[in-house]
């Protein structure tokens, strides 16, 4: 490598409590290149670059950047301010924007004295039209966050680093909420900027996109660095085994008979302010033995759709039949009692009651079974019994299960959770977003599970970011895009591609 | 009904209007500026009792009228540090400490003013802030008794509704302030500190409040007896909602409020035979009751309003 070196990373280390999530990681960047940071989620990839810049403090190692005139410089751990006087700028995956401002305030803000009695916005104002040029990164600069698109803040966020003219900077899985359309023009954007001297870091588990935009690759598992190499020598399938540390085995679809419908949704509208919220004519049929998996960009109406399907939100035109059986007013207790099964999105927000042991959780659904209580009283015998036999069964693993269920991690909710919807037997499982955050062994257990209540006769709806996923998983595929389903007679992923960003193929 | 129409008329209204309002003015602008950064201060009603014994007291034992003013401002933005303290860096429940801080600010303020003075009867008095009467200007028919007829601190408070509008929409301290009460990690990402931005506004924000105590003792009256602040903190409280948490608006409200108080007691004497006087006392505060539930439900709350924030957390 014939560039110069810019920045040095050190030995870094950070614990949360038991949890070692960087154990002595080196990293070196150089000037004009871009570093793929790749690893399965909870890796240790965030942690780490929220340490570079000033984040989080590490319990050990450093952060050296070199200086313009070379001299190298070892930052102050735990200081944002340092990290942005250094020139490095990041880009969460959840943006840090204010909604309430401007893109203009947003990437002005902190840059101007705080003492000052007026604003001097307008030299600021022209250095931004000049990096959109440059760049290709355009956006409304007077319009308030709260109204721009998801593309339009991430480009704000990107011209807020380049603004405070950052030489090295960390994009925190920049693609995650992008189509692959507007992924695409991301990156040239970016290899615009690096051809002008930037230094790029980014962090993804998207083995393609890695491949396609990176210059070198470090591997990241279970916080250790397990390998880097040079992207023109990497070997895709090489790359996949240093990142999950084994063969990845995703369970065989097997043939499975068809039967008849367990759901159908008829020309379901829902009408919200926000889009986010609205389902425009979907009309979807789930038949037993079947999952079908509904790809598309999240805030695409997904969330409407199981909200429906949940009981939790009532269309308002449109029908909507489980087992043949039309719902005129579902709610979320009669869609439980018509066999439908919710894996909901957030699993810590709706899955589970946090400050309720594992067991509560576990009979949660359904209060008033014969066997979780009598006359009124709940049967604390009864149902700790059926903890002990369900944790078992699903390989829960916690403190116990008179534990809080707040206790237990990502993976062990999502278990807790399918263990209380599967032991049900349910016609129709609602799985969202069933695998997001979950490490390699939790996700292909979710997967598995799912496979074996669709051999059982269940029909599953499989709501998923992940197009690999549901390409793995789904026996038909339909798509999400701005409210409307549409089916994909296709399994490409770029033809599903074009569908997620709204074109036909 | 010529009756009611002619207390309209009558200027003297508008000059109890305003002389009514102005407490709300200076503890609306404080509330507004503590909630415009993410901290609810439940504190007010204790922090106005304290301005207005400290700022009392203070000039009974021979300090300046202004200087009872800025005393009374600082031991406002001592209970508003306090607050703070517990709320931002602590990240306490507001709520919980809100209440604590004006339980506790209204004993102290009692509990001094029975330990200085432990033998008077009757109120002391001292001499309090007079109408300014602004030459020319004062001759304006209506008009110049109206405004400018009033006591230097309703001047003080109108000035700082300018103040406040200026610093929140045209300095950069103002835009980081409504970023760190919309989302801190904006703030803490751009390498400006959310502690202090939101220790600072509550600090001034009481101070403000204290102000609007300070009023009632060396303005309006003169002289500082328990209860007279009288839920006057709730209802700015109340205000900053129906503000939505701006400045003119924060104006326009405490002055509805001022019209409704100076309205109910000029009907008093005009229906007092016939109708029970509570019913009128209660009516500004019934009235402010549904002007909020009409403006309220529409309100955007400053997203990150009572919601702390951790260095290090995500």
């Amino acid at each position: 490598m014939n560039k110069p070196l810019i920045l040095t990373l050190a030995g870094l280390t950070k614990r949360f409590g038991e949890v070692i999530a960087n154990d002595a990681i080196d990293l070196t960047l150089h000037q004009g290149e871009v570093l793929a940071l790749l690893g399965e989620n909870g890796a240790g990839k965030t942690t780490l670059m929220n340490m570079l810049f000033g984040h989080y403090t590490p319990d050990a190692g450093y952060v050296e950047i070199i200086c313009e005139d070379g001299t190298p410089l070892r930052l102050p751990p735990g200081q944002p301010q340092a990290a942005i006087d250094a020139r490095i700028g990041m880009v969460h995956q959840h943006f840090t924007l204010a909604e309430n401002l401007t893109a203009l305030d947003n990437i002005l803000l902190g840059s101007e004295s705080l003492l000052s009695l007026r604003r001097h916005r307008r030299a600021a104002r022209a250095k931004i039209e000049g990096l959109m040029q440059d760049s290709g990164l355009i956006a409304p600069l007077d319009e308030k966050i709260g109204a721009l698109s998801v593309g339009e803040r991430q480009r704000v966020e990107i011209l807020k680093a380049l603004f405070h003219d950052a030489r090295v900077l960390v994009l925190d899985e920049p693609t995650a909420v992008l189509t692959p359309q507007e992924a695409d023009s991301l990156f040239v954007s970016l290899r615009k900027m690096v051809d002008k001297g930037l230094s790029v870091i980014f962090i993804s588990h998207k083995l393609h996109e890695v491949l396609a935009f990176s210059d070198r690759i470090a591997v990241l598992r279970h916080g250790k660095k397990v390998g880097e190499l040079i992207t023109a020598d990497a070997d895709k399938n090489q790359i996949a085994t240093l990142m999950v540390g084994e063969e990845t085995a995703l369970p065989e679809r097997e043939a499975c008979d068809v039967g008849d419908p367990v759901l159908e949704l008829k020309s379901v509208t829902v009408r919200r302010e926000n889009t986010r919220n609205s389902l425009n004519d979907v009309s979807l049929c789930v038949r037993a033995g079947e999952i079908v998996g509904v790809a598309g960009v999240s805030g695409n109406g997904q969330s409407a759709l199981a909200q429906v399907i949940s009981g939790l939100e009532r269309p308002d035109q449109g029908g909507i039949a489980v087992a043949g059986k039309v719902m005129p007013a579902p709610t979320p207790k009669g869609m439980i009692k018509a066999h439908v099964g919710r894996i909901p999105e957030d699993r810590h927000h709706d899955g589970v009651v946090g400050s309720m042991t594992v067991a509560e959780n576990l009979i949660i659904e359904r209060l008033d079974a014969p066997d979780v209580q009598t006359r009124g009283f709940l049967r604390k015998k009864r149902i700790a019994e059926h903890a002990k036999e369900l944790v078992q069964a699903y390989d829960v693993r916690g403190p116990g299960i008179e534990a809080r269920a707040a206790l237990l991690s990502g993976g062990n909710i999502q278990k807790l959770i399918l263990a209380r919807v599967l032991e049900q037997e349910p016609l129709v499982i609602l799985a969202n977003q069933p695998t997001r955050g979950l490490d390699f062994g939790a996700a292909g257990e979710v997967a598995r599970r799912l496979m074996e209540a669709r051999k059982r006769g269940a029909g599953v709806v499989l709501i998923s970011e992940d197009l690999d996923e549901v390409l793995s998983l789904a026996d038909r595929i339909v798509v999400m895009h701005d409210g409307q389903l549409i089916e994909a007679d296709t399994r490409d992923r770029a033809a599903i591609g074009l569908l997620m960003a709204g074109q036909a193929a | 009904m010529m009756d009611m129409l002619q207390i309209f008329l009558n200027e003297s209204f508008w000059v109890a209007s305003l002389r009514i309002a102005t407490p709300l003015i200076f503890g609306v602008l404080g509330a507004l500026l503590c909630e415009r950064a993410g901290v609810l201060n439940l504190g007010i009603e204790g922090i106005f009792v304290v301005g207005a014994m400290v700022g009392w007291m203070s000039v009974y034992a021979g300090a300046p009228l202004w200087l009872g003013v800025i005393i009374a401002a600082a031991a406002g933005g001592l209970f508003g540090l306090f607050h703070a303290i517990l709320t931002v860096p602590l990240g306490l429940s507001q709520h919980v400490s809100g209440l604590g801080i004006t339980l506790f600010a209204t004993s102290v303020a009692q509990f001094l003013y029975r330990t200085i003075l432990p033998d008077v009867s009757s109120p002391p008095r001292i001499i309090p802030f007079q109408p300014m009467d602004v030459p020319i200007l004062s001759d304006i028919p209506f008009l110049g008794p109206v405004v400018f007829q009033q006591t230097a601190m309703t001047w003080l408070a109108l000035i700082m509704v300018g103040v406040v509008w200026w610093v929140i929409n045209r300095t950069p301290l103002g835009v980081a302030l409504q970023a760190v009460g919309d989302n801190p990690d904006a703030v803490n990402a751009q390498g400006l500190s959310v502690y202090k931005l939101r220790i600072g506004a509550v600090v001034a924000g009481s101070a403000l409040m204290a102000l609007g105590g300070a009023f009632l003792t060396m303005s309006a009256f003169d002289a500082f007896f328990f209860g007279m602040v009288n839920g006057r903190g709730w209802i700015c409280i109340a205000l900053v909602i129906f503000a939505s948490w701006r400045p003119g608006k924060a104006l326009l409200g405490a002055l509805l409020f001022g019209m409704f108080d100076a309205f109910q007691v000029r009907l008093q004497t005009e229906a007092g035979a016939i109708v029970p006087s509570q019913i009128f006392l209660m009516a500004p505060y019934v009235l402010s009751i549904i002007a909020l539930v009409i403006v309220a439900r529409k309100a955007e709350y400053p997203r990150a309003l009572l919601h702390p924030w951790f260095k290090g957390h995500r």
